[in-house]
């Protein structure tokens, strides 16, 4: 029995071995966005795996198999960083045994390095919830954010593959420009959202409320990645009275039942936001995500 | 000749200076003007070249003006790289002002620490310390229940850092309290490399094995209070190894792995040895992968292989109630298939999940049994067991942070073939098939704490069943690293 099963460990263990080469760079993204992000740049010279999808909660991720298997075999890791992926991509890094691909080395990338953080905590304590030591790791929700990734991905990409710098510094320019003359058309038609109160269901959309300048009056999460409670509600609820605020913001992922009783009580409408890419059916890559995201706040004014 | 003081070297000096002056004549005088008229006229030669060069210069300057102008738009380009320049210089600024703000000592470097902290409220039917698993030659591992009513159960204290380069280090002591002494055990001391490629990884020290599923998981990772009957059976409750570990992941999309270990073999179903080499061994292949956006699996494979010369244990008492001591020697060989199944809606676990996990243990030992009778006399004979134990359990989570689980455990005592000897001799092999049901609930604040009901009934013991109640608590405290799939 045991030299029959070693006997097809071996087979499969060369069938494996006798897969072909892929010639494109290998990269594995954390979260969706920086996977469209990577094949606006990367172009046809990439191979882009994305770790996680727009429904799951980039908080709680599990270091699955397949991912510890997709990381073995990539040769770019691009990640948010900001302890965003603390829960599951150290594990998921350690167990690929892909030396290249840990953290400090080229291959490993983390957006939050190429943007300044805000919302830094001045004071450390798991009593004040799950709080990012570094400051809010949802940058992508600012598309001024991932123009300063995009740019210091190219770099990376180049840095990593410099075979293929040129293609990436030319796929940088297009997107840049592509991108720049979007930002102009959000901006322009996000010109009413100015100075809008609003409540978040989590402090998942800081960076688009300061692009964008809406007020965001707090959180209906009591502290980062706690469940409101009912008198938390109800204190919001009368905090609402004082401050109307006109919307709620709640990303795709998160669970709908908070917004939607503070929503029903105060009269004030849900917006239900794609938070990234894949985070509703029109949001497809990165422009279509923000020409929803401007859509939809916009529709909550009405 | 006597050597000149100081002091009067001074006078002496002080002396001459004054006659120098006054000695110089007017022909010197003259000589000094002259020199400086030639030194006037010098510079007056050199400026005036000066002058031409500048001239020159100016013409020159002049020509690079008029090429400055139609440089304009390159210029322009220029200022817009130089903004770019100077945001990212601001940025730089902003990243520097960060890094300044951290710590610049030396515990900038110092390793993660964390302490998990477990206690236990317990309700017995049946004496703890009298616990044993029928059937089967004891583990000699911590495998009883913990005391009755009030207990504080182990202190788990773990560092871990990456040493260098090349290493990481993990260390992992747990504290606790036996009849009233502190005691410390050292549960995990290994270091591991990190800069291998080709998928490879080694470990060495003293680590849990990677054979099955649950063995590598520590106590607070258990989703339940107490391990299962077929880990305390079989592996003293888990199989710790002190020697080196070979993993490698294949490059493929499907997650596979494969690993060896050569250990020891110093604890059950080893035994204590004083001999050079290894004598335990572990082969173990695992394969994991997604079923679409909701589900995720793992199966795997273990084998486990050692050589044990004179493994103790005790059963039964003599005529003056001095206890037993048998012995085993020979070869034990277990295998292990396990298998893993989660599913999350679009694998979003935060809501609801559902965590299905199962593993079927089978051993089999042949050798020698070397058999106390009391007294002086023992007698020896070939012995030979077949044993096997599995468990499955299914743990549910239907709101956040709330869990409810079951786990059914069953072992089978098997074939146990004693040979010349007489079985009435050993009550602890009598046939008989233990099994354990358990259920439970928890609730979990945050990811650093979990408080849990479990209600067991534990078959061990033949023909006591014991009706347990657990309460437990589990805090976290520090850094918690990432816990495995």
């Amino acid at each position: 029995m045991y030299s029959k099963l070693m006997f097809h460990l071996a087979a499969l263990l060369l069938a494996v071995l006798a897969l072909p080469a892929a010639a494109a760079l290998n990269v594995f993204a954390t979260v969706p966005e920086w996977a469209a992000l990577a094949k606006e740049i990367g172009g046809e010279r990439v191979q882009v795996f994305s770790a996680t999808n727009a429904l799951q909660d980039p908080h709680r991720i599990e270091a699955k198999p397949s991912l510890i298997a997709r990381a073995r075999a990539s040769q770019l890791v691009v990640a948010t960083g900001a302890d965003l992926e603390i829960g599951w991509l150290p594990v998921v890094l350690r167990e690929s045994g892909n030396a290249a691909i840990q953290p400090g080395q080229p291959a490993y990338f983390e957006a939050a390095s190429a943007v300044r953080l805000i919302e830094v905590p001045v004071r450390l304590d798991r009593a004040d919830g799950d709080v990012h030591p570094g400051g809010n790791p949802h940058i992508q929700t600012d598309p001024r954010n991932v123009l300063k990734v995009a740019e210091a991905l190219a770099g990376r990409m180049s840095r990593v593959d410099p075979a293929g710098a040129g293609a990436y510094s030319a796929n940088l320019a297009r997107f840049s420009e592509r991108w720049k003359v979007a930002m102009v058309r959000w901006e322009q038609a996000a010109a009413p959202l100015r100075g809008v109160p609003v409540w978040v269901q989590h402090r998942s959309f800081a960076y688009l409320a300061d692009w964008l300048g809406i007020k965001e009056l707090g959180a209906l999460e009591p502290k980062p990645g706690v469940e409101p409670g009912s008198a938390h509600l109800a204190g919001l609820l009368e905090r609402q009275k004082a401050t109307p605020a006109r919307m709620i913001l709640r990303a795709a992922y998160s669970r709908p039942t908070a917004s939607d009783w503070l929503g029903d009580r105060a009269g004030i409408p849900v917006v239900v936001l794609p938070f990234t890419v894949g985070g509703s059916p029109t949001a497809a890559d990165l422009v279509s995500l923000f020409d929803d995201t401007v859509q939809r706040l916009l529709g909550g004014l009405r | 000749m006597s050597y000149l003081r100081p002091g009067a070297l001074c006078v002496a000096l002080a002396a001459a200076f004054p006659a120098v002056a006054t000695a110089a004549s007017d022909a010197d005088l003259k000589q000094l003007r002259q020199q400086l008229k030639e030194l006037r006229d010098s510079y007056q030669q050199r400026i005036e070249a000066l002058e031409r060069r500048l001239a020159e210069t100016e013409q020159r300057a002049a020509g690079a003006a008029t090429a400055a102008a139609a440089a304009g738009s390159t210029a322009s380009t220029a200022v817009q790289s130089v903004a770019k320049v100077e945001a990212r210089a601001a940025e730089a600024q902003a990243t520097a002002d960060r890094v300044a703000r951290r710590p610049a000592s030396e515990s900038a470097f110092n390793p993660s620490v964390s302490l998990i902290i477990d206690s236990k409220f317990t309700r017995f039917q049946r004496d703890p310390s009298a616990y044993r698993i029928d059937g089967f030659i004891p583990s000699g591992g911590e495998v009883g229940p913990p005391r009755k009513g009030f207990s504080l159960g182990e202190s788990e204290l773990a560092f871990s850092a990456n040493v260098d380069h090349l290493f990481r280090a993990n260390a992992r002591f747990a504290l606790a309290e036996d009849d009233g002494e502190g005691v410390v055990e050292v549960e995990e001391v290994n270091v591991e490399t990190l800069g291998l490629t080709s998928g490879l990884k080694v470990k060495a020290g003293r680590f849990l094995s990677g054979v099955g599923y649950l063995n590598q998981q520590h106590p607070h990772e258990w989703d339940f209070a107490d391990a299962p009957l077929a880990y305390k059976a079989f592996f003293g409750y888990r199989l710790q190894n002190d020697g080196v570990q070979l993993r490698w992941v294949a490059p493929t999309d499907l997650f596979l792995e494969l690993g060896t270990e050569v250990a020891s073999g110093q604890k059950f179903p080893g035994a204590e040895r004083n001999r050079n080499g290894a004598g335990l061994w572990t082969a173990f292949a695992h394969l994991g992968g997604d079923i679409g956006t909701s589900s995720a699996w793992q199966v795997g494979l273990s084998h486990v292989r050692t050589n044990p010369r004179e493994r103790g244990f005790e059963d039964g008492a003599d005529a003056t109630g001095t206890a037993l001591a048998h012995s085993f020697s020979g070869r034990s060989q277990t295998w292990i298939a396990d298998f893993v199944y989660k599913w999350a809606p679009n694998g979003n676990s935060s809501v609801t999940n559902l965590k299905v996990q199962g593993e079927y243990f089978q051993r089999r030992e042949t050798g020698d049994l070397n058999y106390d009778v009391g007294g002086l006399a023992e007698a020896t004979s070939a012995a030979r067991f077949r044993q096997s134990g599995s468990y499955l359990q299914a743990v549910y989570q239907f709101m956040p942070h709330w869990r409810v689980g079951v786990r059914g455990d069953w072992l089978r005592s098997g074939t146990a073939d004693l040979g010349s000897l007489d079985p009435a001799g050993l009550p602890l092999l009598a046939a008989y098939n233990p099994s354990r049901q358990s259920a439970m609930v928890d609730w979990s604040p945050s990811e650093f704490s979990r408080l849990r009901l479990q209600l067991a009934r534990d078959k061990s013991r033949n023909g006591e069943s014991d009706n347990q109640v657990w309460l437990q608590y589990i805090m976290s405290l520090g850094a918690h690293g990432a816990h495995k799939f």
